[in-house]
């Protein structure tokens, strides 16, 4: 027993040390390339931010309060969203709580960017999706840590390396609202259209996106709230926001802060899934 | 595959439709003839319709019948090759040239799908979050055609069904019976002439399915289109059909016109359809009638029932000229003719004569009208005599039909 015990010991395969090569490789061959993406997004972020903050808190604030109010149609949704940021202005936290907005928002559009097309891909081919499905469970179960070094390396610390690691967490979820979405359609449904002469691209423009995109924006809006559990990892990596004060408050032992930060991240949240919510209730299937 | 003009409007040509991937070895079996069980236990490929050859000319309503399983929606499929055929042909028409449907390429399926061929579904299959109206323009937005013209095309549709008022509705909120009204007005959106439509009223009430087809007999009249008809009920088929197709097994068992295969069915798994189905609508009094020559005679004069109380005497063409009850009462002559209303016949001293190829109803209601049994003429000839014991005999045969089948 023993003996094996020790040639397996002995004999250690090389896991991490391929996938530092793997890293190193990236970074001698791309480095130019992942540069370019840092710059660019970092700089459309940091815009984005310095626009919102540009803006006196209280004007911020009732636009965001008219915007509820455009897409919900509730003025208790518009009167709460109004009363609990000038909360999070009352205690503090108001440039924290735009960073990480736009934090949020940015990853989720970049989820949705690389989602929606991979989750159609994959619905039109079984095979795509055996392939896809383990890379998402592992994306979504290892430890965010272990992919925040190789972040860091490749890009620097800062917002892009944050939404980098928020990205990974959160696509897997548009993925698979997507896939599930796409290929749930019924198929008396195609069959009528293609029985009408429709295109492959008609087909998904006018039978499939439709019939999908109740679940498509339910992607959106888990994708959002996966985004937001990220902030304080993000923080870890250099990204400004409402995480900095949490990892401050724990590694300085302060509970004030943490619960002042930490309510202020449940208040982003509530809003973002209240407003993000679908007015209708789908539509049921034919 | 372009082949010269006649005025056939689909012919399906020894199709083979196999459902799976080892169709090259199940095609010889459909060959030797095995059974769909035998062909799925060798291969595991599914016979979906074995060598299926039938001609639909042009304005016929051709009914593809059989129970579940036997291959008659994925013949209908084929016709717009929603469903792939292994081997054969599948000729539409179009234009001055038939199109192998079964051997086109995309661009062609594709033309013949948006101008020549449309299709009505069971579940109906509308777009859930469009309203009717745009449902019904479906066909003519894929084709490309711009939204003004779209509109006008709709709503002449949609007026054809009546349902213009309810054009801004969603689907789900019409009732089973005006969904399947928008599908159909859907599928004459694109002015297609050849109609394919796969079991469109199973889905509804027994009333509502009965209107239906009223309201697209009444529709062809006009559109004169060339309907093909998948139905699992035979009394449908008879109901629409001018032609029907018997499917058993993936293998067409009989095809004629509906009186044929009540008259003659092909085989017992025919003869059990037609034992459970209702053969006042089908069959003519012509396969019912006693005829002249099988007529007793008292001297001049024919014998019309059993009890010799009925007679006529006729004339040196065979025309009638006088018709008698008990030897003392005068009938009055009456020629009916399908426009006569048969609340006009008010007396029971009137002897209707009528044509060969009226239905058994007809006969019936005639019958019971006139009190007197029916003369049945033909270019000014009594050719039989349609009265309570031929009736009885007709209903009868149905019955002695179903016993035999069992």
């Amino acid at each position: 027993m023993s003996s094996i015990e020790e040639w397996l010991i002995g004999h250690k395969i090389p896991v991490g040390k391929w996938g530092e090569s793997f890293f190193d490789f990236l970074i001698d061959n791309f480095s130019g390339f992942f540069d370019l993406f840092s710059d660019v997004m970092s700089f459309l972020i940091k815009g984005s931010v310095e626009g919102l903050l540009y803006l006196p808190p209280i004007v911020l604030v009732a636009l965001i309060a008219a915007l509820a109010h455009f897409l919900q149609r509730s003025w208790k949704l518009s009167l709460f969203v109004f009363l609990s940021l000038l909360f999070i202005i009352n205690q503090g936290y108001w440039e924290e709580a735009i960073q990480s907005l736009v934090l949020v928002l940015y990853s989720t559009l970049v989820c949705m960017l690389v989602g929606v097309p991979l989750g159609v891909a994959a619905a039109h081919r079984p095979w795509l999706f055996s392939i896809l499905r383990p890379i998402l469970d592992l994306m979504q179960t290892i430890p965010t840590f272990v992919y925040l070094i190789p972040a860091m390396i490749l890009l620097g610390l800062g917002m892009v390396p944050g939404m980098i690691a928020t990205v990974i967490f959160a696509v897997a979820a548009p993925i698979r609202l997507t896939h599930l979405g796409v290929s749930s359609v019924p198929t008396p449904l195609i069959e009528a259209a293609e029985s009408f002469g429709a295109t492959k691209s008609q087909l998904l423009w006018k039978v499939e996106i439709p019939f999908a995109l109740p679940t498509i924006i339910a992607g959106v809006t888990q994708c959002i709230m996966l985004s937001l559990s990220m902030v304080v990892i993000a923080a870890m990596v250099g990204a400004p926001g409402l995480g900095v004060p949490v990892l401050r408050a724990l590694s300085q032992v302060k509970p004030d802060m943490g619960i002042e930060a930490g309510l202020a991240i449940v208040i982003i949240a509530i809003l973002l899934d209240r407003l993000c919510k679908q007015r209708n209730a789908p539509v049921k299937g034919a | 595959m372009k082949q010269s003009m006649t005025s056939t409007a689909v012919e399906f040509k020894n199709v083979d439709i196999i459902f799976g991937d080892r169709q090259k070895e199940a095609v010889p079996m459909v060959d030797a003839g095995k059974t769909r069980e035998e062909i799925l236990d060798a291969t595991g490929c599914v016979l979906g319709v074995a060598d299926g050859s039938i001609r639909i000319e042009e304005g016929e309503i051709c009914v593809l019948m059989g129970l579940s399983g036997s291959g008659k929606s994925t013949l209908l499929r084929a016709v717009n090759g929603l469903n792939k055929v292994t081997r054969g042909e599948v000729l539409v028409q179009d234009g001055d040239t038939m199109v192998d449907v079964a051997s086109c390429d995309a661009k062609t399926l594709r033309h013949m799908r948006t101008e020549r061929v449309s299709m009505v579904f069971q579940q109906f299959a509308l777009l859930p979050w469009r309203t009717v109206a745009e449902n019904v323009g479906l066909g003519l937005e894929l084709k490309g055609m711009p939204k003004a013209e779209r509109e006008a095309i709709v709503e002449e549709k949609l007026k054809l069904v009546s349902l213009d008022k309810w054009k801004d509705k969603y689907a789900h909120e019409l009732s089973g019976g005006m969904q399947q009204r928008v599908g159909l007005a859907r599928a004459f959106a694109t002015d297609a002439d050849i109609l394919l439509m796969d079991e469109p009223f199973s889905a509804l009430d027994p009333l509502i399915r009965d209107h239906l087809q009223d309201e697209l007999l009444e529709l062809q009249r006009n559109l004169k289109k060339t309907i093909i008809f998948v139905s699992h009920d035979l009394d449908e088929a008879l109901k629409i059909g001018t032609h029907i197709a018997i499917m058993e097994g993936g293998r067409i068992v009989q095809y004629g016109e509906p009186e044929e295969i009540v008259l003659n069915p092909a085989n017992e798994y025919v003869a059990e359809f037609v034992a459970h189905m209702n053969p006042l609508n089908v069959l003519r009094c012509a396969s019912l009638m006693t005829e002249v020559e099988n007529m007793r005679r008292d001297g001049d004069q024919l014998i019309l029932d059993k009890y010799d109380a009925f007679k006529v005497d006729l004339d040196g063409q065979g025309a009638v000229v006088k018709a008698t009850f008990d030897g003392k009462l005068d009938l009055k002559l009456f020629s009916y003719s399908e426009e006569t209303e048969l609340a006009d016949i008010v007396s029971d001293c009137v002897v209707a004569l009528a044509s060969p190829d009226i239905t058994m109803k007809r006969a019936i209601e005639l019958r019971q009208a006139t009190g007197n049994p029916v003369l049945l003429v033909r270019d000014g000839r009594l050719v039989g005599v349609v009265g309570d014991e031929e009736i009885y005999q007709g209903i009868l045969r149905q019955s002695s039909i179903a016993d035999a089948a069992q």
